[in-house]
């Protein structure tokens, strides 16, 4: 707990809320598990705690980490007690059936075994409820299209940490145009080394900055995807 | 800060170019630069010093701009508009070292040449047989001598290990190995090197580079012979 005197259970729900933001800001699993539990026993659904609780909470994360007031150990405290809450709101999302925004297949390209950035995305994805299929590290063009054709997700997220491997994320894309299948899926890149420009020369719908900017960007994709077939 | 006249290395201290910027001037007329990483520093000046180039200024930034490949390309950029006009030519000892590019765009602009490859390790392994080593294994941590030297600042306590040793597997867990590119022999730097791999949990391979492809690299520069860099190989080792 951030402060050995308090108790949790005593703060109403504005103030549980807020304090499980700082405890997740501090990386403090112990007492987000505890929040968690709180907020589901005084009713609150599990879509709820999610998004007010956990999600906003990574954001404000997010958001000094893009601006260098926290680096990397920190974001994985926070991320690991974030995945502490999930763990318990995870199963009651499936009992709950509760609606998924759309379907992302995620993985880090080939000759690449870097993680953390991807693994940031999933979460903060499934936060937002997407359903994630992470194909983990250096994953070659043909686990990419083999996932694509079993999963049929409206997004293909790709990370690449090395300047060396983000060229891969073209090798992949140049394939699902030859397969006649890009069209029909978004594609979202990201990684430390890229940038815009980079993405959109590889034939990316978008360039993703950070964790929070793919779970903004896939969900305004899908969304205008979905009203654009709507009025089609 | 003045050159040693042996081997350019006598004059630096264990951590000083880890943090701070540092100018080494020759003797001489001191109308050539070469602006470096401060992570080779040892080693460009060894160059410098076993040539006898006197002329020769060497400008190094901050070796632990080697963890935050993100400032290098402003850093540089700055760094060459500050100096602008106070030499006759001017060489950039680093590689693309995980810029993505930035740093080609910043260069490109001054019309200055850097070293060719992705990172320290490919120069210093060469960029053909470094690629080979890690298409053989993508899980391959790299210590070059600065690396070994500096691994606790860099590395345990810059990734905050030292207090949340927890974080290893997040940080650690897909490497399989650490390959350790030695350019020196000194049983100091191995024993470091080998200890790491096992904080790291990773086995553990030695391979000796020496300067590799610094050496030829900065003798091109000084004797004015021009070369395309290409934008070469693999990986780095951020995490």
């Amino acid at each position: 707990m951030s402060d050995d005197q308090l108790d949790l259970s005593a703060l109403t729900d504005d103030e549980l809320v807020a304090q499980m933001h700082d405890d997740l800001y501090d990386g403090l699993a112990d007492e987000i598990v505890i929040g968690t539990n709180l907020l589901l026993e005084r009713g609150w659904g599990p879509e709820k705690v999610l998004s007010d609780a956990l999600v906003e909470g990574m954001r404000i994360v997010g958001i000094d980490f893009r601006d260098g007031i926290l680096f990397v150990p920190e974001v994985l405290l926070a991320a690991n007690a974030m995945k502490a809450g999930m763990a318990i709101l995870r199963p009651l999302l499936a009992e709950t059936g509760a609606e998924r925004i759309g379907k992302i297949v995620i993985g880090t390209v080939k000759g690449d075994i870097h993680d953390i950035g991807k693994n940031l995305v999933a979460m903060m994805l499934e936060g937002a409820g997407f359903e994630v299929v992470d194909l983990g590290i250096n994953n070659p063009v043909e686990d990419y299209l083999a996932a694509l054709e079993e999963h049929q997700p409206d997004i293909l997220g790709m990370s690449a940490l090395l300047t060396t491997t983000m060229p891969y994320m073209k090798v992949v894309i140049d394939a699902m145009v030859e397969k006649g299948i890009r069209d029909s899926t978004i594609v979202l890149v990201g990684g430390a080394p890229l940038n815009e420009e980079f993405g959109m020369a590889v034939g990316a719908d978008a360039y993703c900055r950070d964790a929070a900017v793919a779970s903004e960007t896939a969900q305004a994709l899908v969304l205008a995807r979905r009203a654009a077939a709507a009025a089609s | 800060m003045s050159r040693a006249a042996d081997t350019g290395e006598a004059r630096l201290a264990p951590n000083d170019l880890l943090e701070e910027e540092a100018v080494f001037s020759g003797s001489g007329t001191n109308e050539l630069l070469i602006l470096a990483c401060g992570a080779i520093a040892r080693e460009v000046l060894a160059v410098v010093s076993l040539n006898g180039w006197e002329h020769v200024t060497v400008r190094c930034l901050p070796g632990k701009l080697h963890q935050t490949p993100q400032l290098i390309a402003a850093a540089v950029d700055a760094k060459l508009h500050e100096l602008k006009g106070r030499y006759e030519r001017v060489f950039v000892a680093y590689a693309d070292c995980g810029t993505g590019g930035a740093l080609d765009r910043v260069l490109e602009a001054h019309g200055i040449e850097r070293l060719a490859g992705a990172h320290c390790y490919g120069f210093f392994a060469g960029n053909d047989a470094f690629e080979e080593m890690h298409e053989e294994e993508p899980g391959t941590y790299y210590l070059t001598d600065f690396l070994a030297r500096h691994f606790d600042a860099l590395v345990i306590r810059g990734m905050k290990l030292d207090r949340y040793p927890q974080l290893m597997p997040d940080i650690f867990g897909n490497y399989r190995r650490l390959v350790y590119l030695s350019q020196r022999d000194d049983p100091d730097l191995l024993e470091r090197a080998r200890a790491a791999a096992a904080v790291l949990g990773l086995a553990f391979e030695h391979r000796r580079t020496g300067y590799g492809e610094l050496q030829p690299a900065l003798e091109r520069f000084v004797a004015r012979i021009e070369v395309t860099p290409s934008p070469a190989s693999t990986g780095d080792n951020r995490t």
